[in-house]
């Protein structure tokens, strides 16, 4: 077989696992296939990454041809995405293991399954070339996820699930209602056949219609300021592990799509010459990276806060888009990356200490520094590429944001970048000073409650994920290549 | 102007779906009213697809003597798939309502509030 | 000294590293703790002075680690200036270690092991900025001292030392990310490199009027170099134990500050580009009223060490004068300076230090009469001071002459008129201390009797950095050459 043969498992490995999973008994087993198939598709995904060459990779499935058939079509781009995809969700599986057998004891096997549904979700949304099928694994990825925030025992999180669940569903119909105008003017679904229909009807209503509907549908799937309003509750109050999973790839997915849209479907020169769109995405990403940072600095739920700081991360990424240039955009891709190591090390930290204190409170991270100092350290450190310190992984990040900013000639927007970053130390500061600084608490006797070291378990993948955010900060030919190579595939499609 | 109003008789009606949807969504904090007009909304959509899959004087599309004008299938087909996941949805909203109901005792979205306020379970 | 093997880069950085880790695990054994830091100082001194032969031979070792960006690796490359900071940082380690384990044992700090596994790091870090071959890594190691030298100046754990410490952490922290790394992102933007190379590497690439500001950038983003207003953070830090302040932030961080500015000004700016673009005269003119204003605050401290932070800011602007002016009068000035004034204020902090010990004393008021139960402490406190002011017999001198001649020669009257107004002004905020030390009576309610000299590890410390200042006045050649060919 080749390569292009096997791209479709990514997959096809985790869905067609799930169905297996939601038979298998007990709680080792399914996780184990769980573990597994993530592997695979993660193995696969790397296998591509680096068998791609100039050409995408294309697979018609039943052998039906484009644009009649379903086609996967690959380039460097999504096969990026696919790869940080993936390979998140092998590391938040790694790690969740333990923190699930905590926080979900009963029904693994379901769970289990229902994480492959969403994995494979979103990783079709990531491979395939056909906008209906982008919609299809788009509500089996959010349908499956709504179900995975309500499983925790935080009756919280059934309320987060069914707000995102409403917001979800009115997103993914505002692309269904996009896609349909783009259908009725072009009568096609595939995207490279779109792309070559467009310009000839590009300067109607229903064309632009359906570029603002699809173009609002994913800023909600992306959490864009003032569509971010599912986010906060919806990663503070689910299980721990799927905190971790959806951290680093829900919003991804849904910006690479944005990006494959606005590229390759609508082509650069009409999304960003006949709709001013990169001024409206330049000021949401700004309003985003302000707000987002602000309402960080004080939050007390500590989940909360790190999603806050997801909102403000939307905002980076969507600034290297909004800037329309090669660097600008390997910003964006390097920064998908990066982003999903960070935010990942942060919440599986957070994830370790609640799994001794049970609480994500600020107050409950009271003196735990000295209590449980391997797991404050990983996350102090993690809390370091966060903020963008050199030898870090956020550090690249940054350093290409600004570059692009500086590229651009808006040196405003320099010192903007570098104003929420100092928001960044600020409520990082806040969670280091409350482990660190303050006194243990106490419980209702006044003696001090006692916290052990989290179990190796949780540490390993722990620290093995902050490693990678100094890796990467280090080692960056393959973070800054692939960006790169992804960022010219994209501009590539619209010359 | 009638004109207008008439050979657009069909996205007229996907508007007004639409809205009435749109609006009972935001509108209502009865979960599962806001789940019927999330339905409402959807079905709209549907229609908005199925309306275009239209040819004027075509037939249903089965190959057969005599017929050479079709109606387009694959709207059908697809509004096929979007009903399902329109069902299933449903489902998972219900489900979810009722999970709420049990551990809220209401599915009223005002009585509860926003969950970020509400104190840390023991 | 071909006997010395020359260590890579590399090594040489990582040997405080691995020292610092060598005692914090040894943290409940005392003893050998204090042989780790003896072996690690040791082992640093001779991994430092093993570049010595090849670096004045011209070939200076090289050595590339990874390549972060396109373009900016991390890499090392071993020059003259870099090699007197480092040389600098690691000689004067040695005494310090001497210093320091007495003065810690003797005011009975807890933690000892976090305190010189810390010290340690923000050698390695200060070594690390020395040897840098580019921006990137000086930057790198630059903040990797910043966040090592915090715990040392929160060391006692007390409300105000973690106030200090805040402070502290947010001057360098801000002036480097909110400055520095613009600045250096800026230059990289503009010329797609980051090599330290001789000449500098603007060249044409960014236009004239943008120079100043960019200078700018610099001077005011390099914090450790404490030009006002940037400077808030060293009185901060003064509530660090003794050896901190006096390693630390008399040399290492400090010297780093200024270090890097003056590699920017020889090898990003190019001498002779700030010379006939005069970019960086207004921040002369800064540094010049950095200069009497530091002064003049110093005046009025009572507080020994918070009084030796005003004069160490002043000090240091003397060397950014000395760059920013750019002949090449001054700029020899402004290296000689590096090491003079290291040598002398690290003498200064020690003997306050030692007063603290022998007497639990930190305001000068208190002193009076001291100097007579404290002959040696005193003394030594007398020629650092000396040459501090830049009197002759005193290796101060050198620096203040060719940064006097320096500006005299540029023509900048309000410069050398600060100058030696702060000379005046050196002799009544600095010699007015071991004055009254010897010769004025005791005052009503700190009487002298019962106290005595400070132990003999102290005294020994500090009677070696006191001699290297009247020996630097005696033999200031290599210096002088190796400053000479850097602004050749």
């Amino acid at each position: 077989m080749t390569l292009a043969q096997w791209m479709p498992f990514i997959v096809l490995v985790p869905m067609i696992t799930s169905g297996l999973v939601a038979l298998l008994p007990g709680r080792n087993l399914p996780w184990l296939m769980t573990f597994l198939a993530a592997t695979a598709s993660t193995g696969l995904s790397l296998w591509v990454l680096f068998g791609i060459d100039a050409e995408p990779l294309r697979y018609a499935f039943g052998n039906w041809p484009p644009p009649i058939g379903i086609e996967y079509r690959v380039d460097a781009a999504n096969a990026w995405v696919a790869f940080i995809v993936s390979g998140i969700a092998m590391a938040a599986l790694l790690w969740g293991r333990v923190s699930v057998h905590q926080e979900i004891p009963e029904r693994q096997n379901i769970f289990y399954a229902l994480f492959l549904l969403a994995l494979a979700g979103l990783l079709g949304i990531t491979l395939t070339g056909d906008a209906f099928n982008v919609f299809v694994f788009l509500e089996i990825s959010s349908l499956s996820t709504y179900a995975l925030i309500a499983f925790g025992h935080d009756r919280r999180g059934l309320l987060a699930a069914f707000r995102y669940l409403i917001m979800g569903t009115i997103g993914a119909t505002f692309i269904l209602i996009g896609i349909g105008f783009l259908y009725m003017m072009t009568g096609t679904l595939n995207m490279a056949d779109l792309a070559e229909r467009i310009p000839a009807v590009a300067d109607t209503n229903a064309v632009r219609a359906g570029f603002a509907f699809i173009i609002v549908g994913l800023g909600l799937k992306l959490a864009l300021l003032p569509l971010h309003l599912w986010l906060p509750n919806a990663y503070a109050f689910a299980p721990n592990v799927i905190t971790v999973f959806l951290a680093g790839t829900a919003t991804k997915v849904a910006l690479y799509v944005m990006l494959r849209f606005i590229y390759t479907v609508f082509g650069g020169d009409y999304s960003f010459g006949a709709v001013p769109l990169a001024t409206l995405l330049m000021i949401l990403a700004i309003a985003g990276m302000v707000v987002g940072s602000w309402v960080a600095m004080f939050e007390p739920n500590l989940k909360r806060l790190l999603a806050y700081s997801s909102v403000a991360q939307v905002g980076y990424l969507v600034l290297g888009v909004s800037l329309v240039s090669l660097i600008g955009l390997t910003a964006t891709f390097v920064h998908l990356f990066n982003h999903a190591l960070m935010k990942a090390a942060l919440f599986m930290a957070l994830g370790t200490v609640m799994y001794r204190t049970g609480s994500a409170r600020i107050e409950a991270f009271y003196g735990v520094g000295r209590q449980m100092p391997w797991t404050m350290t990983a996350f102090a450190l993690a809390g370091l590429s966060l903020i963008g310190v050199p030898t870090t992984a956020g550090f690249i990040s940054k350093w290409y944001l600004i570059l692009a900013a500086m590229e651009a000639g808006l040196a405003w927007l320099v010192v903007l970048i570098l104003i929420t970053s100092f928001m960044a130390v600020y409520y990082i500061w806040r969670v280091i000073e409350a482990a660190w600084f303050k006194p243990a608490q106490t419980d209702a006797q006044g003696a001090t409650k006692v916290f052990r070291e989290a179990p190796l378990a949780l540490l390993i993948p722990l620290w093995i994920m902050v490693a990678l955010n100094f890796y990467f900060g280090l080692e960056t030919s393959l973070s800054l290549g692939a960006a790169e190579q992804a960022a010219q595939a994209l501009l590539g499609a619209f010359k | 102007m009638m004109d207008v109003v008439l050979s657009y008789f069909n996205y007229w009606v996907v508007i007004l779906l639409m809205m009435i949807g749109f609006y009972g969504v935001i509108a209502h904090g009865n979960m599962d009213k806001k789940l019927m007009a999330l339905g409402l909304f959807q079905t709209s959509v549907f229609i908005l697809f199925i309306s275009a899959g239209k040819v004027i004087g075509g037939a249903t599309p089965v190959i057969r003597d005599g017929v050479s004008v079709f109606s387009n299938p694959l709207p059908h087909v697809l509004i096929l798939t979007a009903i399902v996941v329109g069902v299933a949805t449903t489902a998972v909203g219900l489900a979810l309502a009722v999970r709420i109901n049990e551990a809220y005792g209401t599915i009223e979205d005002d009585l509860i509030g926003d969950p970020s306020h509400e104190p840390e379970e023991p | 000294m071909s006997f010395i093997p020359t260590l890579s880069p590399l090594t040489v950085v990582v040997i405080p590293f691995v020292g610092a880790l060598a005692i914090a695990l040894a943290h409940q054994h005392p003893k050998l703790r204090d042989g780790l830091g003896w072996l690690a100082s040791i082992a640093f001194f001779i991994a430092v002075a093993g570049h010595i032969g090849p670096t004045l031979s011209g070939q200076g070792a090289t050595q590339t680690l990874s390549e972060l960006l396109p373009g900016v690796s991390i890499a090392f490359a071993v020059e003259p200036l870099g090699l007197l900071f480092a040389l600098i940082g690691a000689s004067l380690w040695l005494v310090a270690t001497l210093y320091a384990q007495s003065y810690m044992k003797s005011l009975n700090y807890p933690h000892l092991a976090r305190f010189f596994a810390c010290y340690a790091i923000a050698l390695g870090a200060a070594a690390g900025i020395a040897f840098s071959e580019n921006l990137l890594t000086l930057f790198i190691f630059y903040e990797i001292l910043t966040l090592s030298t915090y715990p040392l100046v929160t060391h006692s754990g007390s409300e105000e030392a973690r106030r200090g410490g805040r402070i502290y952490l947010f001057y360098l922290l801000a002036s480097s990310i909110g400055l520095l790394l613009p600045a250096i992102i800026w230059v990289y933007a503009a010329t797609g490199t980051l090599d330290f190379q001789s000449g500098g590497i603007l060249g044409d690439h960014i236009a004239p009027h943008w120079i100043p500001v960019l200078v700018g950038l610099f001077a005011f983003g390099i914090g450790k170099a404490a030009l006002m207003p940037m400077h808030k953070w060293l009185p901060a830090a003064m509530v660090a134990p003794a050896p901190v302040s006096a390693l630390l932030h008399a040399v290492a961080v400090v010297k780093a500050g200024v270090f890097t500015i003056l590699k920017v000004a020889i090898f990003v700016f190019g001498i002779d580009v700030l010379l006939a673009t005069g970019a960086g005269v207004w921040v002369a003119w800064v540094a010049a009223f950095t200069i009497v204003s530091a002064s003049l605050v110093a005046l009025r401290l009572d507080d020994l060490k918070a009084r030796l932070a005003y004069s160490t800011v002043a000090q240091l602007s003397y060397v950014i004068v000395g760059a920013m002016i750019a002949t090449p009068l001054a700029a020899i000035g402004a290296v000689m300076q590096l090491a003079m004034h290291a040598v002398a204020k690290i003498t200064l902090f020690f003997s306050a230090g030692a007063i603290q010990v022998a007497s639990g004393r930190k305001k000068i008021k208190e002193f009076d009469g001291l100097g007579r139960v404290m002959p040696y402490t005193f003394t030594f406190m007398t020629i650092g001071i000396l040459s501090i002011i830049g009197l002759p017999l005193f290796g101060g001198m050198w620096a203040k002459w060719y940064l006097l001649m320096g500006s005299l020669s540029a023509e900048q009257w309000i410069v050398a008129g600060a100058l030696m107004l702060s000379s005046l002004l050196n002799i009544l905020y600095l010699l007015i201390i071991p004055i009254r030390g010897f010769f004025a009576p005791a005052a009503d309610g700190v009487p002298t009797e019962g106290l005595h000299e400070a132990p003999m590890a102290q005294r020994v410390a500090m009677g070696i950095t006191a001699t290297a200042c009247v020996v630097l006045f005696f033999f200031p050649e290599p210096l002088f050459e190796l400053a000479k060919g850097l602004v050749s």
